[in-house]
């Protein structure tokens, strides 16, 4: 979701439109390029994406809110741990490593499939993928030694 | 004489190392002063073996695996470049048996060389089809789609080629072909391998639709989910396009296609094509109703051909070897091969094509060797998280859309996830409910509320509470969202939690009280 508190900096929101010709249909590809940047969307992006492609902010802030990688808000810890719970996880124990990790105190996100099905689970850490993971590998790693 | 040695860099062989096994055996081989030259392919798909490590000997590939970095070392002593012998030594990589009793065609590259090598491509069979189709006029190229008898990968299985003369026939102007790489199914994942391990076949197969349909412009809608497919496909577009087999002129035919990539953004809706084609528009991925069906007012309201990956994949091999040859494959009307993919608990997970109709047997415990865990097989879900669960008795039946459609089953995108014994079915009954609450874009309300009163309702029912009573409230659930559901979202969550109710009844039992179903 936005964050409610605005920045004066919306530099950022008219280059990321300007970089896609300023095209409403471009509006996922912008809102992917200021998150990449920034980390997340706020108040003062969706009223300066919404003046540069012409839309109304309710438009900007309805697809930001739809799509679960644009509504995750800046800096969410839980974006450094993400635990595939779908169902060939599931079936080498995902939800129980979850929840090891969370007793951990590792801050865990959901992720529904990252087509690494036959080497279950798999979780994301800073952005690459792992298979066969398990609870030890995953701290390893957290703690930033190799596994 | 340089040896070339194969790491894949598929995600699934990077995700358990193959990265690090590709810097040990680059170290390794400068200080042993040995001439090698690292490629990195595709995956062959045996996943089960990541990383599987070839290398080019005199006498062929030989198959190294799992590799792990440690052992690089004592591979070298070995003298594995000469194929020597190793405790990790599979044999010559195309003598695995498990490769071998497949039949790849749309798959026949997959992990032989660097997926982005556009020689390579030429080499092994590419560009055949697309040279082929630029003498072709349209009619003659949807003739080839027809006598294939291909259908829809995404798991409708429509016959391509209706859709294909349907674009084809709308009024000239302004057409489109989208392709849906949007595999958010759980237990699938053969169309990120083949962008990641074969882009320029999707592309061949996507300009060759464009050709026979009036279409020039393209795009592929891949989830954000797969970020080294989205890289490889965006590299591919370029090196396409500076070849000539993308822009203005066509292979010098003075025809014209282009592709874009878009990424989603994680919203498993967007695989179901009208949301997707929202997406692809700049919106929220809301379901648009039926009709108008896209081939005739798709993206931007233009008439748009939208296919799977690998619908659009294999069009390169039908065209190249003729329609007649892909439907000399397969079983009753479901012609051709199908990818299967392995995966859960499953000993040899990975890619399988076959023709349609090997058994579930066949693929779960022939190919996959039964569970992982060595505990007895329980149950298999087909078709991702919207198709049946399968019991036992069920395996023998064949992979073949309407034999399984018969039995209660769907085949789906190919998806096979398997578990043992310790799977609780009420409890992924409940996950069918929630997953479909979690992902459901709210246009229709059958999806919407269905989703949420399901899961409170199988909840109900594990905790003990009301167990007759709950199990007639959630059928009576299951048929509204099936009968009254604008998608397949709605309307196939039912299948997996009434597969359960049926097949695996005792799990809903009466808890507390000990009742049966």
């Amino acid at each position: 979701m936005a964050t409610p508190q605005s920045t004066t900096d919306t530099g950022l929101a008219i280059a990321a439109c300007a970089l896609h010709g300023n095209r409403p249909t471009a509006l996922l590809e912008v809102l992917h390029e200021i998150r990449a940047r920034r980390g997340g969307i706020d108040e003062s992006d969706l009223r300066a994406v919404a003046g540069a492609l012409n839309l109304s902010r309710a438009e900007v802030y309805g697809v930001v809110s739809f799509y679960g990688d644009l509504r995750v808000p800046a800096g969410d810890p839980a974006l450094e741990v993400r635990v595939c719970l779908a169902e060939a996880c599931r079936s080498r124990g995902a939800a129980e490593l979850a929840a090891e990790l969370e007793q951990h105190g590792v801050v865990v996100a959901p992720v529904y499939c990252l087509g690494n099905c036959a080497l279950a689970p798999a979780v994301v850490q800073d952005g690459v993928v792992h298979g066969r993971a398990d609870a030890a590998s995953v701290l390893a790693r957290i703690a930033g030694v190799p596994a | 004489m340089t040896i070339r040695v194969f790491v894949p860099r598929d995600t699934a062989a990077v995700s358990v190392g193959a990265d690090r096994v590709a810097a040990a055996i680059s170290a390794e081989a400068e200080r042993r002063g040995a001439a090698v030259e690292i490629v990195r392919n595709g995956s062959r798909g045996l996943l089960w073996l990541e990383p599987l490590v070839e290398v080019e000997t005199t006498a062929g590939r030989v198959a190294y695996g799992p590799v792990v970095p440690r052992d690089v070392s004592s591979l070298f002593e070995a003298g594995w470049l000469e194929g020597g012998a190793h405790a990790m030594r599979l044999g010559p990589t195309e003598e695995i048996v498990w490769l071998r009793e497949q039949t790849r065609l749309t798959f026949a590259r997959l992990g032989l060389e660097d997926p982005l090598d556009l020689a390579a491509y030429e080499r092994l069979g590419g560009l055949v089809a697309l040279r082929c189709a630029l003498d072709l006029d349209s009619r003659a190229i949807i003739a080839e789609i027809e006598a294939s008898g291909l259908r829809g990968r995404g798991g409708a299985a429509f016959p391509a080629h209706i859709k294909w003369r349907t674009v084809a026939e709308q009024p000239a102007g302004q057409k489109y072909v989208c392709c849906n790489a949007d595999e958010g199914d759980s237990g699938t994942f053969a169309d990120r391998m083949l962008m990641e391990g074969d882009p320029f076949a999707l592309l061949e197969g996507m300009v060759i639709s464009g050709l026979a349909t009036g279409a020039d412009a393209g795009f592929i809608y891949i989830r954000s989910e797969y970020p080294a497919a989205i890289a490889t496909m965006s590299e591919a577009v370029r090196r396409f396009t500076a070849a000539g087999w993308l822009g203005a002129d066509v292979g010098g035919s003075g025809r014209r296609f282009s592709v874009e990539i878009r990424r989603g953004a994680g919203a498993y809706i967007c695989g179901e094509e009208s949301a997707m084609l929202e997406s692809l528009e700049g919106k929220r991925g809301t379901v648009r109703a039926k009709p108008p069906i896209p081939a005739i007012a798709g993206l931007f309201g233009r008439p748009t051909l939208v296919h799977n990956v690998l619908s659009l994949g294999t069009v390169p091999w039908i065209i190249a070897h003729g329609g007649v040859a892909y439907a000399a494959h397969g079983s009753g009307r479901s012609r051709g091969t199908q990818a299967f993919q392995l995966g859960g608990n499953v000993r040899r997970g990975g890619l399988v094509e076959l023709p349609f109709g090997a058994s579930i047997d066949r693929l779960v415990n022939g190919f996959g060797g039964g569970t992982a865990s060595g505990r007895p097989f329980r149950t298999a879900q087909l078709g991702g998280p919207l198709g049946a669960y399968v019991d036992a008795a069920m395996l023998g039946l064949p992979m073949d859309y309407e034999a399984l459609a018969a039995a209660g089953a769907m085949l789906g995108h190919g998806g096979i996830v398997v578990f043992d014994d310790s799977v609780d079915m009420a409890k992924m009954a409940k996950f069918a409910f929630e997953f479909c609450a979690h992902e459901s874009c709210g246009k229709c309300t059958p999806c919407r509320i269905g989703s949420v009163r399901g899961a409170e309702t199988v909840g109900e029912i594990i905790a003990g509470r009301d167990v007759a009573a709950n199990l007639a409230l959630v059928e009576d659930l299951c048929e509204v969202m099936t009968d009254a559901s604008l998608c397949a979202m709605g309307g196939l969550t039912p299948m997996p939690v009434r597969s359960a109710i049926r097949l695996f009844g005792e799990d809903f039992a009466d808890r507390l009280h000990g009742e049966t179903v």
